[in-house]
Protein backbone atom coordinates (compact mmCIF):
# COMPACT_ATOMS: atom_id res chain seq x y z
CA UNK A 1 0.00 0.00 0.00
CA UNK A 2 1.60 3.28 -1.17
CA UNK A 3 1.56 6.16 1.30
CA UNK A 4 2.53 9.78 0.84
CA UNK A 5 2.74 10.30 4.60
CA UNK A 6 3.66 7.85 7.37
CA UNK A 7 0.07 7.52 8.50
CA UNK A 8 -2.93 5.65 7.22
CA UNK A 9 -6.61 6.39 6.90
CA UNK A 10 -8.42 3.40 8.49
CA UNK A 11 -10.99 3.25 5.68
CA UNK A 12 -8.35 3.13 2.96
CA UNK A 13 -6.40 0.56 4.98
CA UNK A 14 -9.44 -1.70 5.28
CA UNK A 15 -10.23 -1.36 1.59
CA UNK A 16 -6.68 -2.19 0.56
CA UNK A 17 -5.77 -4.90 3.03
CA UNK A 18 -9.01 -6.26 4.47
CA UNK A 19 -7.80 -5.35 7.99
CA UNK A 20 -10.40 -3.30 9.87
CA UNK A 21 -9.29 -1.08 12.71
CA UNK A 22 -11.58 -1.57 15.68
CA UNK A 23 -11.34 -0.68 19.39
CA UNK A 24 -9.85 -4.15 20.04
CA UNK A 25 -7.20 -3.76 17.34
CA UNK A 26 -6.77 -4.62 13.67
CA UNK A 27 -9.17 -7.41 12.70
CA UNK A 28 -9.38 -9.66 9.65
CA UNK A 29 -11.25 -12.96 9.29
CA UNK A 30 -11.42 -14.35 12.85
CA UNK A 31 -8.20 -12.72 14.02
CA UNK A 32 -7.74 -9.45 15.93
CA UNK A 33 -4.29 -8.04 16.68
CA UNK A 34 -4.00 -5.41 19.44
CA UNK A 35 -2.58 -2.06 18.36
CA UNK A 36 -1.05 -0.46 21.45
CA UNK A 37 -1.01 3.31 21.24
CA UNK A 38 -3.30 3.56 18.20
CA UNK A 39 -5.64 6.58 18.21
CA UNK A 40 -9.35 5.86 18.65
CA UNK A 41 -10.22 7.72 15.48
CA UNK A 42 -8.57 9.38 12.53
CA UNK A 43 -5.34 8.44 10.77
CA UNK A 44 -3.13 5.79 12.36
CA UNK A 45 0.67 6.06 12.28
CA UNK A 46 1.88 3.42 9.82
CA UNK A 47 4.58 2.24 12.23
CA UNK A 48 1.91 1.33 14.80
CA UNK A 49 0.33 -1.05 12.29
CA UNK A 50 3.51 -2.37 10.72
CA UNK A 51 5.07 -4.18 13.63
CA UNK A 52 2.08 -5.96 15.22
CA UNK A 53 0.86 -7.13 11.80
CA UNK A 54 4.28 -8.04 10.43
CA UNK A 55 3.85 -5.55 7.59
CA UNK A 56 7.13 -4.21 6.24
CA UNK A 57 7.19 -0.42 6.11
CA UNK A 58 9.60 0.72 3.42
CA UNK A 59 10.47 4.40 3.23
CA UNK A 60 11.77 5.98 0.06
CA UNK A 61 13.06 9.20 1.61
CA UNK A 62 14.16 11.02 -1.58
CA UNK A 63 10.66 10.66 -3.06
CA UNK A 64 8.79 11.11 0.24
CA UNK A 65 6.97 7.83 -0.23
CA UNK A 66 6.25 4.86 2.02
CA UNK A 67 4.97 1.42 1.14
CA UNK A 68 3.36 -0.97 3.57
CA UNK A 69 3.75 -4.61 2.60
CA UNK A 70 1.23 -7.38 3.33
CA UNK A 71 1.06 -9.09 6.71
CA UNK A 72 3.74 -11.72 7.28
CA UNK A 73 4.83 -14.38 9.70
CA UNK A 74 2.41 -17.01 8.45
CA UNK A 75 1.00 -17.97 5.08
CA UNK A 76 0.05 -15.71 2.18
CA UNK A 77 -3.60 -16.51 2.90
CA UNK A 78 -4.88 -15.67 6.36
CA UNK A 79 -8.23 -17.20 5.51
CA UNK A 80 -9.81 -18.94 2.54
CA UNK A 81 -12.23 -16.08 1.95
CA UNK A 82 -11.50 -14.49 -1.40
CA UNK A 83 -10.66 -10.83 -0.68
CA UNK A 84 -12.92 -8.14 -2.07
CA UNK A 85 -11.29 -6.67 -5.13
CA UNK A 86 -12.30 -4.39 -7.96
CA UNK A 87 -10.20 -4.31 -11.13
CA UNK A 88 -10.73 -2.64 -14.50
CA UNK A 89 -11.30 -4.36 -17.80
CA UNK A 90 -9.29 -3.35 -20.86
CA UNK A 91 -11.57 -0.33 -21.39
CA UNK A 92 -11.13 0.86 -17.81
CA UNK A 93 -14.56 -0.25 -16.67
CA UNK A 94 -14.43 -1.43 -13.05
CA UNK A 95 -15.43 -5.00 -12.32
CA UNK A 96 -16.01 -6.27 -8.80
CA UNK A 97 -14.97 -9.85 -8.21
CA UNK A 98 -17.78 -10.03 -5.67
CA UNK A 99 -20.30 -9.67 -8.51
CA UNK A 100 -19.62 -13.31 -9.37
CA UNK A 101 -20.80 -14.48 -5.94
CA UNK A 102 -23.23 -17.35 -6.43
CA UNK A 103 -21.18 -18.78 -9.28
CA UNK A 104 -18.10 -20.95 -9.03
CA UNK A 105 -15.09 -19.24 -10.57
CA UNK A 106 -11.68 -20.29 -11.77
CA UNK A 107 -9.57 -17.14 -11.68
CA UNK A 108 -6.37 -17.22 -13.67
CA UNK A 109 -3.51 -14.73 -13.50
CA UNK A 110 -1.55 -14.27 -16.73
CA UNK A 111 0.64 -11.55 -18.20
CA UNK A 112 1.65 -10.12 -21.55
CA UNK A 113 5.32 -10.34 -20.66
CA UNK B 1 -7.01 -22.25 -24.30
CA UNK B 2 -9.20 -20.88 -21.49
CA UNK B 3 -11.90 -19.76 -23.89
CA UNK B 4 -12.58 -23.26 -25.19
CA UNK B 5 -12.56 -24.68 -21.71
CA UNK B 6 -14.85 -21.92 -20.51
CA UNK B 7 -17.57 -22.92 -22.99
CA UNK B 8 -17.40 -26.40 -21.50
CA UNK B 9 -17.41 -25.22 -17.88
CA UNK B 10 -20.09 -22.52 -17.95
CA UNK B 11 -23.04 -24.93 -18.47
CA UNK B 12 -21.80 -26.73 -15.34
CA UNK B 13 -21.81 -23.52 -13.32
CA UNK B 14 -18.14 -22.51 -13.45
CA UNK B 15 -17.12 -19.15 -14.90
CA UNK B 16 -13.60 -18.27 -16.00
CA UNK B 17 -12.09 -14.96 -14.91
CA UNK B 18 -8.71 -13.92 -16.26
CA UNK B 19 -6.53 -11.20 -14.76
CA UNK B 20 -3.48 -9.73 -16.50
CA UNK B 21 -0.67 -8.81 -14.11
CA UNK B 22 0.74 -5.99 -16.18
CA UNK B 23 2.19 -2.75 -14.85
CA UNK B 24 1.69 -1.36 -18.34
CA UNK B 25 -2.07 -1.69 -17.87
CA UNK B 26 -4.36 -1.73 -20.88
CA UNK B 27 -1.59 -0.55 -23.16
CA UNK B 28 0.38 -3.73 -22.45
CA UNK B 29 -2.36 -6.31 -21.94
CA UNK B 30 -5.11 -4.79 -24.10
CA UNK B 31 -3.90 -6.00 -27.50
CA UNK B 32 -3.71 -9.59 -26.22
CA UNK B 33 -7.22 -9.33 -24.80
CA UNK B 34 -8.52 -7.83 -28.03
CA UNK B 35 -6.94 -10.65 -30.04
CA UNK B 36 -8.46 -13.29 -27.78
CA UNK B 37 -11.84 -11.51 -27.69
CA UNK B 38 -12.90 -13.42 -24.58
CA UNK B 39 -16.51 -13.95 -23.53
CA UNK B 40 -15.50 -14.22 -19.88
CA UNK B 41 -14.51 -11.26 -17.66
CA UNK B 42 -10.95 -10.31 -18.52
CA UNK B 43 -9.41 -7.80 -16.12
CA UNK B 44 -6.13 -5.96 -15.69
CA UNK B 45 -4.19 -5.73 -12.44
CA UNK B 46 -1.60 -3.02 -13.10
CA UNK B 47 -0.35 -2.89 -9.52
CA UNK B 48 -0.13 -6.67 -8.99
CA UNK B 49 -2.69 -6.72 -6.19
CA UNK B 50 -3.15 -10.46 -6.68
CA UNK B 51 0.52 -11.09 -5.87
CA UNK B 52 0.05 -9.41 -2.52
CA UNK B 53 -3.43 -10.66 -1.68
CA UNK B 54 -2.99 -14.30 -2.66
CA UNK B 55 0.74 -14.97 -2.92
CA UNK B 56 0.83 -15.38 -6.68
CA UNK B 57 4.45 -15.49 -7.84
CA UNK B 58 4.35 -16.76 -11.42
CA UNK B 59 1.98 -16.96 -14.36
CA UNK B 60 -0.23 -18.67 -15.21
CA UNK B 61 -1.49 -19.33 -11.70
CA UNK B 62 -5.10 -19.94 -10.79
CA UNK B 63 -7.41 -20.23 -7.81
CA UNK B 64 -10.80 -21.87 -7.59
CA UNK B 65 -13.58 -19.96 -5.80
CA UNK B 66 -16.89 -21.50 -4.74
CA UNK B 67 -20.36 -19.94 -4.81
CA UNK B 68 -19.85 -18.33 -1.38
CA UNK B 69 -16.62 -16.62 -2.39
CA UNK B 70 -14.44 -19.15 -0.55
CA UNK B 71 -11.22 -20.35 -2.11
CA UNK B 72 -11.24 -24.11 -2.54
CA UNK B 73 -7.80 -24.25 -4.10
CA UNK B 74 -4.90 -21.88 -3.35
CA UNK B 75 -2.78 -20.28 -6.05
CA UNK B 76 -1.10 -22.96 -8.16
CA UNK B 77 0.18 -23.33 -11.67
CA UNK B 78 -2.90 -23.40 -13.89
CA UNK B 79 -2.20 -24.97 -17.25
CA UNK B 80 -5.29 -26.77 -18.51
CA UNK B 81 -4.31 -27.17 -22.15
CA UNK B 82 -1.53 -27.08 -24.63
CA UNK B 83 0.55 -23.99 -25.17
CA UNK B 84 0.05 -22.16 -28.45
CA UNK B 85 3.76 -21.38 -28.52
CA UNK B 86 4.74 -25.01 -27.95
CA UNK B 87 2.33 -26.20 -30.63
CA UNK B 88 3.70 -23.69 -33.12
CA UNK B 89 7.28 -24.65 -32.36
CA UNK B 90 6.48 -28.36 -32.62
CA UNK B 91 4.83 -27.85 -35.98
CA UNK B 92 7.13 -25.31 -37.58
CA UNK B 93 10.33 -25.56 -35.56
CA UNK B 94 12.38 -22.56 -34.49
CA UNK B 95 13.34 -20.17 -37.30
CA UNK B 96 17.09 -20.56 -37.62
CA UNK B 97 17.61 -16.90 -38.47
CA UNK B 98 16.14 -15.85 -35.11
CA UNK B 99 18.44 -13.91 -32.74
CA UNK B 100 20.66 -16.23 -30.67
CA UNK B 101 19.07 -15.09 -27.38
CA UNK B 102 15.63 -16.01 -28.70
CA UNK B 103 16.87 -19.42 -29.85
CA UNK B 104 18.43 -20.12 -26.46
CA UNK B 105 15.36 -18.86 -24.63
CA UNK B 106 13.03 -21.05 -26.67
CA UNK B 107 15.28 -24.06 -26.16
CA UNK B 108 15.23 -23.51 -22.39
CA UNK B 109 11.48 -22.86 -22.37
CA UNK B 110 10.95 -26.20 -24.11
CA UNK B 111 12.42 -27.91 -21.01
CA UNK B 112 9.78 -26.43 -18.72
CA UNK B 113 7.41 -29.16 -17.60
CA UNK B 114 3.68 -28.66 -17.51
CA UNK B 115 1.00 -31.22 -16.82
CA UNK B 116 -2.13 -29.87 -18.50
CA UNK B 117 -3.97 -33.17 -18.54
CA UNK B 118 -3.99 -33.58 -14.75
CA UNK B 119 -4.95 -29.96 -14.08
CA UNK B 120 -7.67 -29.98 -16.74
CA UNK B 121 -9.07 -33.26 -15.41
CA UNK B 122 -9.16 -31.93 -11.86
CA UNK B 123 -10.91 -28.76 -12.96
CA UNK B 124 -13.50 -30.71 -14.94
CA UNK B 125 -14.10 -32.95 -11.93
CA UNK B 126 -14.77 -29.90 -9.74
CA UNK B 127 -17.08 -28.47 -12.40
CA UNK B 128 -19.03 -31.72 -12.43
CA UNK B 129 -19.09 -32.52 -8.71
CA UNK B 130 -18.64 -29.19 -6.96
CA UNK B 131 -17.86 -29.51 -3.26
CA UNK B 132 -17.94 -33.32 -3.55
CA UNK B 133 -14.86 -33.23 -5.76
CA UNK B 134 -11.72 -34.46 -3.97
CA UNK B 135 -9.90 -31.54 -5.58
CA UNK B 136 -12.01 -29.01 -3.63
CA UNK B 137 -10.05 -28.41 -0.43
CA UNK B 138 -11.23 -27.33 3.00
CA UNK B 139 -10.57 -23.72 4.08
CA UNK B 140 -7.82 -24.89 6.43
CA UNK B 141 -6.10 -26.86 3.67
CA UNK B 142 -6.31 -23.87 1.33
CA UNK B 143 -4.62 -21.64 3.91
CA UNK B 144 -1.97 -24.24 4.76
CA UNK B 145 -1.15 -24.82 1.11
CA UNK B 146 -0.77 -21.11 0.35
CA UNK B 147 2.73 -19.77 0.11
CA UNK B 148 4.64 -19.15 3.36
CA UNK B 149 5.20 -15.45 3.90
CA UNK B 150 8.19 -14.64 6.11
CA UNK B 151 8.89 -10.94 6.86
CA UNK B 152 11.30 -10.52 3.95
CA UNK B 153 8.51 -11.31 1.50
CA UNK B 154 6.43 -8.50 2.95
CA UNK B 155 9.40 -6.20 2.45
CA UNK B 156 9.82 -7.48 -1.11
CA UNK B 157 6.16 -6.74 -1.82
CA UNK B 158 6.53 -3.20 -0.48
CA UNK B 159 9.57 -2.58 -2.67
CA UNK B 160 7.85 -4.06 -5.71
CA UNK B 161 4.83 -1.84 -5.18
CA UNK B 162 7.08 1.21 -4.92
CA UNK B 163 8.80 0.11 -8.12
CA UNK B 164 5.53 -0.17 -10.01
CA UNK B 165 4.34 3.16 -8.61
CA UNK B 166 7.53 5.04 -9.45
CA UNK B 167 7.73 3.51 -12.92
CA UNK B 168 4.20 4.74 -13.60
CA UNK B 169 5.29 8.16 -12.38
CA UNK B 170 8.16 8.11 -14.87
CA UNK B 171 10.95 7.76 -12.30
CA UNK B 172 12.59 4.82 -14.05
CA UNK B 173 15.85 4.79 -12.08
CA UNK B 174 14.10 4.85 -8.72
CA UNK B 175 11.78 2.09 -9.89
CA UNK B 176 14.77 -0.09 -10.79
CA UNK B 177 16.21 0.36 -7.29
CA UNK B 178 13.04 -0.99 -5.74
CA UNK B 179 12.67 -3.79 -8.27
CA UNK B 180 16.24 -4.88 -7.47
CA UNK B 181 15.41 -4.92 -3.77
CA UNK B 182 12.28 -6.99 -4.42
CA UNK B 183 14.30 -9.50 -6.47
CA UNK B 184 16.94 -9.79 -3.73
CA UNK B 185 14.34 -10.32 -0.99
CA UNK B 186 12.09 -12.72 -2.91
CA UNK B 187 14.32 -14.45 -5.47
CA UNK B 188 11.76 -17.15 -6.20
CA UNK B 189 9.17 -14.64 -7.38
CA UNK B 190 9.07 -14.84 -11.17
CA UNK B 191 6.33 -12.24 -11.34
CA UNK B 192 8.52 -9.59 -9.74
CA UNK B 193 11.48 -10.50 -11.90
CA UNK B 194 9.78 -10.93 -15.26
CA UNK B 195 7.71 -7.77 -14.88
CA UNK B 196 10.84 -5.70 -14.22
CA UNK B 197 12.98 -7.38 -16.88
CA UNK B 198 10.27 -7.01 -19.51
CA UNK B 199 10.22 -3.25 -18.97
CA UNK B 200 13.83 -3.17 -20.19
CA UNK B 201 13.80 -5.85 -22.87
CA UNK B 202 10.82 -7.79 -24.27
CA UNK B 203 12.97 -10.93 -24.37
CA UNK B 204 13.91 -10.39 -20.70
CA UNK B 205 17.56 -10.77 -21.63
CA UNK B 206 20.62 -9.45 -19.75
CA UNK B 207 20.72 -5.72 -19.02
CA UNK B 208 22.96 -3.49 -16.96
CA UNK B 209 20.10 -2.87 -14.54
CA UNK B 210 19.54 -6.31 -13.07
CA UNK B 211 21.82 -9.14 -12.02
CA UNK B 212 19.44 -11.73 -13.39
CA UNK B 213 17.63 -12.34 -16.64
CA UNK B 214 15.17 -14.98 -17.72
CA UNK B 215 17.62 -17.38 -19.29
CA UNK B 216 20.23 -17.06 -16.57
CA UNK B 217 17.76 -17.44 -13.73
CA UNK B 218 15.84 -20.32 -15.27
CA UNK B 219 19.08 -22.17 -15.90
CA UNK B 220 20.24 -21.46 -12.35
CA UNK B 221 17.09 -22.84 -10.75
CA UNK B 222 16.51 -25.55 -13.34
CA UNK B 223 13.79 -25.32 -15.98
CA UNK B 224 12.10 -28.35 -14.40
CA UNK B 225 11.42 -26.26 -11.27
CA UNK B 226 9.98 -23.27 -13.11
CA UNK B 227 6.40 -24.50 -12.79
CA UNK B 228 5.97 -26.44 -9.53
CA UNK B 229 3.67 -29.37 -10.17
CA UNK B 230 0.22 -28.72 -8.63
CA UNK B 231 -0.44 -30.97 -5.63
CA UNK B 232 -3.55 -32.62 -7.05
Amino acid sequence: MILTAPEIDPGAFAEHTGWEIKPEGACKADRCVPLPGAPEEGPVPAALLAEPLGMALVHDAPRALWALGPESGGRALLSAQMPELELPDRHGRPFSLGSLRGTRVVMVAWASW
Amino acid sequence: MWQELREELVPQGVEVLTVALDSGGAEAAGPFIDAANPRHPSLIDATHRLDELLGINNVPMGVWIDEQGTLVRPPEIAHPGTSVLRDMLAEHGVPQDAPPLLLETLAEAAKIRVDPERYGAALRDWARRGGESPYALSPDEVVQRSRPRPPELSEAAAHFELGVHLRAEGDVDAAREHFRAAHRLDPGNWTYKRQAWSLEDPLQGPTEYYEGDWLKDVRASGAEHYYPRPDL
